[in-house]
C-alpha cells in the first residue's frame, strides 16, 4: 500500500487518490460513512450533514472534504453517532414520515439509517408541516410530506438530465422543492421517469406510478442486510 | 393583475435596459421592479424569466430567499417594526400593537383594500436611534405614540413618502468617541497617491507591516488575504465591500456608509491597486436603502475626479470602479461565500469552503471580501505607514476598533476606541451606571457578565464586529437569549439539517419555558443542541447560533431556573389546545368543551 496516500478512519489505514474526497474513498474501501446527500457522480453537496466525522479533532462533511495524506479520522464512535441521530430524528419530526404507509419502506436511506443509528424514537415533538403532493404526472407521484430537502433531484435534473425541472425555494424552514412548470406542477413538465431525477431520491418523495409492493415488505433492500454493510450497492450506482 | 404586455414593457424593460440584461444582477432588477409595482407579480416573474432566459423558478426561488422581496400584494405601505431586543426594551411593541390596532389588522396580514401591511422585521441598525421602523425600506426613527399615530394619519391620507416629515427619516451618527479614523481629515486621493507611489508590493508590504486584521468579526490577517488574492490564478479578480451589516446591536458601517463614504471607496480602490483588480462591489444591506442616491452621486464625483474609472490619477493601467449592489433582507449573506452567491442573483446560502474567495469568489474569479471598516482603515495604513499602525492598540490586535454601543446606557453612538480597551471603562464612557451584562459582537457574540468587565476588547480576550449591548440589572437575560434565538430561526438559510430545525428547535424549547413548561429536561436538552449546532452545521450561523443561549445558562442561570416547574418533564402537547378544531367544529367553547377544566 502506498502511505503516502493513505488516512486513518477509525485507527484503520485508508488508501485514496488525490481528488477524492473522504466519503468516496471511505465508501471504495467498503468503510460505512452515514450520509443522504451524496450520490456518486454528483457534486457533493454537504447539507444532511449526516456524514460528520472528525478529522483531526475538528468537525467537518467526509463528502465535502478531501483526503488528505495522514489525517486521523473519527467516524464510527458514539459521540459521532449520537450527533448523527439527533440530526435523524431533526429530519424525522421536520417532515411527515409515516414509514408503515410508505412504498419506500425497506427501499428508504432515512429508514435504513434510523436502524443503523439505532434511533428509538423520533424523540422531538412533530412539526406536522403542511405538504403538497403532486399527482399531475401520469408516471410519478411527487410527495412534499417526505422531502428532506437534499437537492439530489435538483442536481440530477440540472447536471444530467438537463432539464433544471427541480429548485430548492424559500429559507430555513419554510425551505422546499418547486416544479419547473407553468403551473408549478409536475405534469407540466417535461419530467420522465427515465430521468435521472427520478431515482436518485433518497426517500420517498418521488416515486413511480402504476407499480407498488412488486417486492413485497421484508425483502427489500435494506431489510435483510443493513445499510452499513451495503457499501458496494451504496458507490456502484450511477449518476 | 393579469399579464399586462404594455406595463410590462413599460416597467420592465427600462429597468432590464439599465442592468444590460445581466442575469447576474437579478437582485437589483427585483427591487427595482418592486418599487415601481409595490410586489413583484406572477406576469412579472415569467417576463423576467424569458428576458434574463433564467428558470422562471430561479426567479421565485430568489423572491422566496430574501425577506424584503413579495410575490403577492403587501400593500401600497408596507411597514416593518425593527425587532431586535434593543427595539424591544425601547418598547417597540407596545407601539406595534397600537399601529396594528389603529387598522384593525393582525400582524403580517395585507390590509384588504391593498393599502397597508404591518410586520417585524431583524434588526435594522438604528438601535442608538429606536425603535425604528422600515416603510418601503426606508428607515424611520426615534418612534413613539406620537410619531405611530401621524404615520397612520398619513397612510390613511395616502400621502406619498416623500411628501412625509424629513424629520421621520433623520438619521444620526450619534458618534461619542473618535480616534484615529474619525478624527482625522481625509484628503481625496491622498491616501491613493501615496498607495500609487508605493507601488502594489510596498502597499502590500505597509499592510502586512501594520499586522491588520480584518474588522469583520473573523479577524483574519488583511494582508494575507489580498496577498493570497493578488497570487491566485485568474482572469479577473475583484474587491468586495462587506456592507451588510446584520449582525443585531450594530450601525457602526452604517455610519462610515453615510459619512466616511469617501475613505471606503478609497480604501477599497487601494485594494483594487494591491490585488490588481479592476472592479469592485459594494453590498449594501436592503435596510440601508435610504443611501444608496447620495452614495451614487458620490461614486459619480469620484469618477469626474479621476479618483475612479480609466488610468486612475494619470496611472496609465490603473483602471477601477465601483458598483452598488443593495442586499434584501437576509442576515446570512454577510457570510461571504453567501453574499458572493447573492451577488451573482442568487439565494444566498454559503458555498462549501475550501475553496476560498481569495482563489474562487465572485464568478469563481480570486476575489477579497473585506468589512467596510477594514477599507476605511486601509486609508490610514497607505498615509501613515504600516509601523505606524502596528503602534495603536495591542500586540496581536493592533489599531483602532469602532463599536455600535446600545441598549442601557445615557450616550448610545459610535465609540472608536484603541483595541485593548477594558469593558468597564467603555460602560463608565457611554453612562452604563447599572449593567448587568454586555453582549459584545451582536447574537452571535460573547455574553459577558459583571465579574467580566475587566476584560478587554481585543481579537485574543473579547472578540467583536463592533456590537456593544448594555443591560441593565433590571433586563431578563432569558428573554435577551430568546430574542437573539428567534433572529436566528429567521435567518437560517436551511440549507444544512442542524441549523434549519435545530434553531426551529431550540425556540420551541425556549417558547416552552416561557410559557411556564419547562423542567430540567428542557434545560439539557438546549445544552445538547448547542453542541450540535456548534459542531456540525455548515457555516458561522448556525455554528454560533446556540451562543446566547449557552452564555446566558452558564452566566445567568437563574433567569431560566425561575421559570422551571419543579418536576422532571412537563410535555409540551397541549391535549386542550389539540381540541381547539373540534371546539370550532362544532361551534362549542363552553366548560365541558375543555380539558382539564374542573381543576
Amino acid at each position: 500500500m502506498n502511505t503516502e496516500n493513505t488516512f486513518i478512519i477509525d485507527g484503520s489505514p485508508i488508501p485514496f487518490e488525490p481528488g477524492q474526497t473522504v466519503l468516496e474513498a471511505a465508501l471504495k474501501a467498503d468503510v460505512f460513512i452515514p450520509h443522504l446527500c451524496y450520490f456518486p457522480g454528483l457534486r457533493p453537496n454537504g447539507n444532511c450533514k449526516l456524514c460528520t466525522i472528525s478529522i483531526n479533532g475538528k468537525h467537518s462533511s467526509a463528502c465535502t472534504t478531501l483526503a488528505r495524506p495522514g489525517s486521523e479520522i473519527e467516524n464510527n464512535t458514539p459521540a459521532l453517532n449520537d450527533k448523527r441521530r439527533l440530526m435523524l430524528q431533526m429530519l424525522f419530526v421536520e417532515g411527515n414520515h409515516f414509514c408503515p404507509g410508505c412504498e419506500k419502506s425497506g427501499n428508504c436511506q432515512l429508514q435504513a439509517l434510523a436502524y443503523e443509528l439505532e434511533m428509538m424514537t423520533p424523540h422531538f415533538n412533530h412539526f406536522f408541516p403542511n405538504r403538497k403532493v403532486d399527482a399531475s404526472h401520469p408516471e410519478a407521484f411527487l410527495d412534499m410530506n417526505r422531502c428532506i430537502t437534499c437537492g439530489l433531484c435538483v442536481q440530477a435534473s440540472r447536471d444530467v438530465d438537463k432539464k433544471n425541472i427541480f429548485i430548492l425555494s424559500g429559507r430555513g424552514m419554510a425551505s422546499h422543492v418547486v416544479i419547473n412548470s407553468p403551473s408549478g406542477n409536475l405534469g407540466d413538465s417535461d419530467f420522465s421517469m427515465s430521468d435521472k431525477a427520478a431515482s436518485v431520491c433518497p426517500v420517498g418523495a418521488i416515486l413511480p406510478k402504476h407499480r407498488g409492493y412488486s417486492v413485497p415488505i421484508g425483502k427489500r433492500l435494506y431489510d435483510g442486510v443493513p445499510i452499513s454493510s451495503q457499501t458496494e450497492f451504496l458507490k456502484t450506482r450511477k449518476a | 393583475m393579469s399579464f399586462d404586455n404594455s406595463s410590462a414593457v413599460g416597467v420592465l424593460e427600462p429597468i432590464l435596459e439599465r442592468y444590460s440584461r445581466n442575469p447576474h444582477h437579478l437582485m437589483q432588477i427585483l427591487r427595482e421592479t418592486q418599487e415601481h409595482l409595490d410586489f413583484i407579480p406572477q406576469w412579472a416573474t415569467d417576463y423576467l424569466a424569458e428576458a434574463l432566459a433564467l428558470p422562471r423558478t430561479q426567479i421565485q426561488s430568489v423572491i422566496d430567499f430574501y425577506a424584503f422581496f413579495y410575490d403577492s400584494p403587501r400593500g401600497k405601505y408596507r411597514i416593518l417594526f425593527s425587532d431586535n431586543v434593543t427595539d424591544r426594551m425601547q418598547g417597540n411593541m407596545a407601539l406595534l400593537s397600537r399601529m396594528l390596532s389603529k387598522f384593525g389588522l393582525t400582524q403580517g396580514q395585507a390590509s384588504g383594500d391593498g393599502l397597508l401591511s404591518i410586520n417585524t422585521t431583524s434588526c435594522t441598525g438604528m438601535c442608538d436611534q429606536g425603535p425604528a421602523l422600515l416603510v418601503n425600506n426606508h428607515a424611520i426613527t426615534r418612534l413613539s405614540s406620537q410619531r405611530i399615530d401621524q404615520i397612520c394619519e398619513l397612510i390613511k391620507e395616502k400621502k406619498p413618502l416623500a411628501e412625509w416629515p424629513a424629520e421621520f427619516f433623520r438619521v444620526e451618527d450619534n458618534i461619542r468617541r473618535k480616534d484615529v479614523l474619525l478624527a482625522t481629515e481625509m484628503v481625496n486621493g491622498q491616501a491613493l497617491k501615496r498607495a500609487i507611489e508605493l507601488g502594489p508590493k510596498g502597499m502590500l508590504a505597509e499592510m502586512k507591516a501594520s499586522n491588520f486584521r480584518g474588522r469583520g468579526g473573523a479577524g483574519f490577517t488583511t494582508a494575507v488575504k489580498w496577498e493570497a488574492c493578488r497570487n491566485a490564478p485568474g482572469t479577473t479578480r475583484y474587491v468586495v465591500c462587506n456592507a451588510d451589516e446584520g449582525e443585531p446591536g450594530t450601525f457602526k458601517d452604517r455610519v462610515l456608509m453615510a459619512s466616511f463614504s469617501e475613505r471606503v471607496f478609497e480604501g477599497m480602490t487601494i485594494a483594487g491597486y494591491a490585488i490588481g483588480a479592476a472592479k469592485g462591489f459594494v453590498y449594501l444591506r436592503g435596510e440601508y436603502r435610504y443611501m444608496l442616491e447620495k452614495l451614487q452621486a458620490t461614486l459619480e464625483a469620484r469618477r469626474k475626479a479621476n479618483l475612479l474609472g480609466k488610468d486612475i490619477l494619470g496611472q496609465k493601467g490603473f483602471d477601477f470602479d465601483i458598483e452598488i449592489h443593495m442586499g434584501a433582507g437576509s442576515y446570512v449573506c454577510g457570510e461571504e461565500t453567501a453574499l458572493i452567491e447573492s451577488l451573482e442573483g442568487k439565494p444566498g446560502k454559503p458555498r462549501i469552503r475550501p475553496p476560498f474567495p481569495v482563489t474562487h469568489g465572485y464568478l469563481d474569479q480570486p476575489t477579497v471580501v473585506n468589512n467596510v471598516e477594514t477599507l476605511a482603515k486601509a486609508t490610514l495604513i497607505a498615509q501613515n505607514g504600516g509601523a505606524w499602525y502596528h503602534g495603536l492598540g495591542t500586540k496581536l490586535s493592533t489599531g483602532t476598533k469602532l463599536l455600535s454601543i446600545s441598549g442601557d446606557c445615557d450616550h448610545p453612538g459610535i465609540y472608536e476606541y484603541p483595541f485593548g480597551v477594558r469593558i468597564a471603562q467603555i460602560l463608565e464612557d457611554c453612562g452604563a451606571r447599572n449593567a448587568m451584562a454586555v453582549q459584545v459582537g451582536g447574537a452571535a457574540g460573547t455574553c459577558v457578565a459583571r465579574h467580566e468587565f475587566g476584560r478587554k476588547i481585543a481579537f485574543e480576550d473579547v472578540s467583536t464586529s463592533g456590537a456593544l449591548m448594555v443591560f441593565g440589572n433590571n433586563r431578563d437575560m432569558f428573554e435577551v437569549a430568546r430574542n437573539f434565538m428567534h433572529f436566528f430561526k429567521h435567518e437560517s438559510c436551511g440549507f444544512c439539517t442542524p441549523c434549519r430545525v435545530g434553531t426551529t428547535l431550540i425556540c420551541d424549547t425556549l417558547d416552552k419555558i416561557a410559557n411556564g413548561k419547562g423542567t430540567a429536561y428542557e434545560m439539557n436538552e438546549l445544552s445538547r443542541l448547542h453542541q450540535l449546532l456548534r459542531s456540525a452545521s455548515h457555516c458561522g450561523l448556525g455554528q454560533s447560533a446556540g451562543r446566547p443561549v449557552n452564555d446566558t445558562l452558564q452566566k445567568f442561570r437563574p433567569s431560566y431556573d425561575r421559570r422551571l416547574k419543579q418536576k422532571d418533564f412537563e410535555p409540551a402537547f397541549d391535549l386542550d389546545a389539540a381540541l381547539i378544531p373540534a371546539r370550532e367544529i362544532t361551534a362549542r367553547d363552553d366548560i365541558d368543551a375543555h380539558l382539564g377544566a374542573d381543576q
